[in-house]
């Protein structure tokens, strides 16, 4: 019984943005994808026990949810209704297949169209995509089951009536595009690997999973863009790093603090690579490039003292010109602290004040600059403004302890 | 499927020589390649007339049914397969005019 719904939920892990592809590009229509998509998977667990699995599990489900579509779609049209008609027979137009004609990745195009609003591009690819139900999207992004409903609905809404259409952009389109995308994917993993409700686990890996497994699916069939290479190395280096990340207490443990020893190998291995064979190709490096290099550096120190911080500093320089938001430049102080000593750092840090005033690792950085610096006070009162602005459960651990070591 | 492209702007009539010129550029490619399917310049919202005859007893109030510092200035209606071709066009109309523009589908 366990060994089926295992097969169970590695098929739904595996097949269902397939088979929720597959029913689109058919029938041109999310809303019947999906629900058929849905019945398979029910239909599934249902015959399954029963039945065993059967030996192809991928093409049974897209079977399986065909039948249920077109079934549908015969009750619906018993209804003298032109539109569903018109849906019935509208056939996508078949489209020269290219090496990146997946119909995945059609998928993921038509959810992250930058027609719709990017929250709504989180909600429907996570839910089309990733097969996530609405609630837990909801949790994921601490939002109410009805508004996460909602947006799904009225995105869907939008591609039918606007008429999005279900494919990988045109060339001229697809630079601007991926990125979009990419930006989808950063988000949902940076929710995961710092989950920013009080209530919630301080990690949820669920989602730095999901996101990793989408991007390698972009990065499969677009292998030569860089900053896909790029946001899957960032993504890899950043996870390896996930367990040793919260302390048995469910504290955050900062980098230097953290036991090297149970970072995560094989993720380390497959991110140096990416952004080995990135500085191979010699091309300028974008943001989730150089982010994935100041990783790199990170991970291939062995101990917190062998950093070449010069190295992450210079990488910042080039990060900074990119995109010079008063975020990176704090990020690229953290690194100068190192190099030119907490004096230098915080002169930086102070010159963002005004915009970074309600951030609470602005409050935090500059606390640790004023310890490491002797101005205690000073520091206990960055310390307490972090604490009231951070969200997440194990940074606001950390922060306290670390204020309440203040001599 | 046909889209509106709604020109966005706060003043009326305010296209300059050059931006009449882009304007006519563009019309007469979209005309070509047959997206056209109408376009229009309206006048100001100052010129509006609202009609209210759902009693059958028509009543007529003068101005816009809606105040607002911006309002429709001028419009294309185009024929578009998809919304991406849509924005593609309407985005070289907004450059024509030099105006912010709004796509929305027809039903």
């Amino acid at each position: 019984m366990s060994e089926v719904s295992d097969a169970i939920t590695q098929a739904h892990h595996e097949e269902w943005a397939r088979v929720v592809a597959a029913l689109t590009r058919r029938f041109g229509d999310l809303d019947i994808a999906e629900e058929a998509a849905a019945e398979a998977f029910a239909t599934a667990v249902e015959k399954w026990p029963a039945d065993g699995v059967p030996p192809n599990p991928g093409a049974w489900l897209t079977t399986t949810a065909n039948r249920r579509a077109i079934d549908r779609l015969r009750r619906e049209n018993k209804r003298p209704d032109k539109q569903k008609e018109a849906q019935m027979s509208y056939d996508v137009p078949s489209e020269p297949l290219g090496a990146i004609d997946d119909p995945r990745l059609r998928l993921i195009f038509t959810c992250c169209h930058p027609a719709l609003a990017m929250e709504a591009r989180i909600a429907l690819t996570l839910r089309m995509v990733g097969g996530l139900t609405v609630p837990e999207i909801a949790r994921a992004f601490l939002a109410q089951e009805s508004t996460v409903g909602q947006r799904i609905t009225r995105a869907k809404g939008k591609i039918k009536a606007a008429r999005i259409p279900y494919r990988v952009p045109s060339a001229e389109d697809l630079p601007g595009r991926v990125s979009g995308v990419l930006a989808v994917l950063f988000l949902v993993f940076n929710e995961g690997y710092l989950a920013t409700a009080a209530d919630t686990d301080p990690v949820r890996h669920e989602l730095t999973a999901e996101a990793i497994r989408l991007t390698r699916l972009i990065r499969g069939l677009l292998p030569n863009d860089g900053e896909t290479a790029g946001l899957l190395a960032l993504m890899l280096l950043t996870e390896s790093r996930r367990t040793a990340r919260v302390s048995a207490h469910g504290e955050l443990v900062t980098l230097d603090e953290q036991d090297r020893g149970s970072w995560d190998g094989e993720l380390i291995a497959q991110g140096h690579q990416l952004v080995r064979e990135r500085l191979a190709t010699g091309m300028a490096p974008g943001r989730y490039q150089l982010l994935a290099a100041i990783n790199a550096v990170h991970t291939s120190a062995r101990d917190v003292r062998d950093t070449d911080w010069s190295q992450i500093v210079a990488l910042y320089d080039q990060l900074v010109r990119l995109d010079p938001s008063p975020i990176v430049i704090l990020n690229r102080a953290i690194a100068v602290a190192e190099l030119d000593g907490p004096d230098v750092a915080l002169g930086i840090v102070d010159r963002l004040e005004d915009k970074l005033e309600t951030y609470h690792a602005f409050h935090a950085t500059r606390a640790d600059l004023l310890r490491r610096l002797g101005r205690s006070k000073q520091s206990r009162a960055a310390y307490d403004k972090a604490i009231e602005l951070a969200g997440n459960t194990a940074e606001t651990a950390y922060l306290t302890r670390r204020r309440d070591q203040l001599g | 499927m046909q889209y509106l492209v709604s020109v966005i702007d706060d003043r009326t009539a305010s296209a300059t020589d050059d931006e009449l010129a882009a304007i006519d550029g563009f019309n007469e490619r979209i005309q070509a390649d047959g997206s056209w399917v109408f376009a229009g310049g309206l006048a100001a919202p100052s010129s509006a007339t609202v009609i209210d005859n759902r009693d059958g007893a028509a009543v007529f109030t003068d101005g816009p049914f809606v105040e607002s510092k911006e309002y429709l200035a001028g419009f294309w209606v185009l024929e578009a397969p998809d919304l991406d071709v849509a924005l593609r066009l309407a985005a070289e109309g907004s450059r024509a005019c030099h105006r912010r523009v709004e796509v929305r589908p027809f039903l």
